[in-house]
């Protein structure tokens, strides 16, 4: 257990300590907001679908969530190549009890910083249908943050450097969120598209963010959350088998 | 004196390439053992070997009679490590670090407590106790993992090539606490090293690797007199050849430095 907090305290001191890189990670959502948000706002309404920005908060949180606890993921490789990683390895806990505080950590991280997105969306505008679900919407974040983190994990354990990065950026990081339903409702999108969405789970983490910040559902709060729940164990599981493999 | 290490015929292939080719060597309790070889020869290796990072090809290790393989946890509270390469987060400070590895150990708060004080006043870092560890220069570095690697209270310490980078002063001094921490604690010093003269001073045996199999083990005294030689740096060329083997060598050899020169 006091390994598990150590590590996760860690992950937070090291979130904490990096303003420049969470300054630096609030302009992109706050562009997407503005630029697409007010952009399209007019196109939006008038084609019948309401109000653009609260349909566009929700992709935007799930996006910082996705991005961060992914990084936090694959910070494991900069903890290969710093050394410290070997710190953890010879000391005397299991690699699952790595793996939980590291995960535990990074998914923390990653609920912080979509949280202060939201709170961003609140200054441009946004308002949640009720508070009552804030605690659910928040709930989701966490979950969509420990699926990424323990999908990071996994990559990084089997990567060397972080030279495979770009490849995870271009390859899975931007389709993950582009191919959601992030920025455009799934009714009445081409069979193809939809079928993708489908399979990717940050539609499922958006749509129940939907579900709870403005009462608006895709596939609806019951079926996002046992997607979510199942993949996020399957990930874990993996990520746990693929870290407890990592050799120095 | 009963062995604190015991190697029999260890072996670690990476893929086509023996690391270490089938070692065996015993280190007894309270000794002070130099690792000796040329780049290359399999003395990293071997450490990690011995402290569980690595999982042998065959052959069997024990440390303080546990067999490593099998009783993981109990050799890992045992040893203390100072790796070749930094292992330190810069992100926490000289404390964080200390802490952190305190609480991963799972040593007790009011045991630990005075222990990082105490010895971050041995390594003298007393005064950057609260900064991060980017902001300190190789030496500080290196001695704040030396106190790390102390902090559970090991019974053998290994370090790999301590002293590497470090200036003369800071070399002496490093290796007067770890010879105060051997005489006063009876700690265990298993290290590595390219200096002779300092191996020589230091180490009361000494054993001597070559393209992963042990050319010599003894005192210093008997590997010079094994070979003849008045130094323990001419009894080593002798052992191992030239210092670098840039003639003449096998495709073998050659991929073998080459190897560990790049993996720095
Ligand atoms: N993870 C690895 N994968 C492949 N080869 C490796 C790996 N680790 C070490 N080697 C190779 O094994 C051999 C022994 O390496 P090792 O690091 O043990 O040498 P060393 O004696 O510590 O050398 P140095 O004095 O340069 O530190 C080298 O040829 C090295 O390239
Ligand atoms: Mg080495």
């Amino acid at each position: 257990m006091r390994a598990i907090y150590i590590l996760w305290l860690r992950q937070l001191k090291r979130y904490v300590r990096s303003r420049s890189r969470i300054v630096g990670s609030l302009g992109q959502p706050l562009l997407f907001m503005v630029a697409l948000g007010f952009g399209f706002g007019p196109v939006f309404a008038k084609a019948g679908n309401g109000n653009y920005i609260e349909f566009l908060i929700p992709g935007i949180i799930s996006m910082s969530v996705l991005f961060t606890a992914l990084f936090s993921g694959v910070e494991v490789i900069w903890d290969k190549q710093f050394g410290f990683l070997k710190e953890t390895l010879v000391a005397p806990i299991s690699r699952l009890q790595i793996m939980i505080g590291r995960t535990l950590g990074g998914a923390t991280v990653a609920t912080l910083q979509g949280t202060i997105v939201f709170l961003i969306s609140l200054l441009v505008g946004f308002r949640p249908i009720g508070w009552w679900g804030l605690p659910g919407a928040w709930g989701i974040m966490f979950l969509m943050a420990l699926l990424f983190t323990a999908l990071g994990t996994a990559i990084a354990s089997v990567l060397e450097d972080m030279q495979g990065f770009q490849l995870i950026m271009n390859f899975l990081v931007m389709p993950l969120f582009f191919l959601s339903g992030a920025l455009f409702p799934l009714n009445g999108v081409p069979p193809a598209l939809a079928a993708v969405a489908a399979a990717d789970p940050v539609s499922y983490g958006i749509d129940g963010m939907r579900v709870l910040l403005t009462g608006s559902a895709h596939f609806g709060i019951v079926t996002d959350l046992l997607i979510l729940v199942t993949i996020t164990a399957i990930l874990t599981t993996i990520g746990s088998y693929l870290f407890s493999r990592i050799q120095i | 004196m009963a062995e604190m290490v015991e190697v029999a015929n260890l072996v670690k292939k990476f893929k086509e390439l023996v690391a270490v080719d089938g070692v065996s060597f015993t280190v007894g309790e309270g000794e002070v053992f130099a690792f000796l070889g040329p780049n290359g020869a399999g003395k990293s290796t071997t450490i990690k070997m011995l402290t569980t990072l690595l999982s042998p090809t065959s052959g069997s290790i024990k440390i303080d009679g546990f067999e490593v393989a099998d009783h993981q946890d109990e050799v890992r509270k045992k040893f203390g490590i100072v790796f070749q390469d930094p292992s330190l987060d810069d992100e926490l400070t000289a404390f964080e670090n200390l802490e952190f590895h305190a609480e991963i150990y799972g040593v007790a708060r009011e045991v630990y407590r005075p222990r990082i004080e105490e010895l971050l006043k041995f390594v003298e870092l007393t005064e950057r106790r609260d900064d991060q560890v980017k902001t300190f220069s190789g030496g500080m570095k290196r001695r704040l993992e030396i106190a790390r690697g102390l902090l559970h209270h090991p019974r053998i310490f290994f370090l790999d090539e301590p002293t590497q980078g470090l200036d003369p002063q800071t070399r002496n001094r490093l290796w007067e606490y770890i010879l105060d921490l051997n005489k006063k604690e009876g700690i265990t010093i298993f290290f590595t090293t390219h200096y002779m003269e300092e191996a020589e001073k230091v180490a009361r045996q000494v054993a001597v690797i070559d393209r992963g199999k042990i050319a010599a083990h003894g005192t210093a005294e008997e590997l010079k007199k094994l070979t003849e030689k008045d130094s323990l740096e001419e009894a080593f060329l002798q052992l191992t050849g030239k210092s670098i083997r840039d003639e003449e060598v096998s495709g073998a050899d050659r991929m073998r430095q080459h190897h560990a020169l790049w993996r720095r």
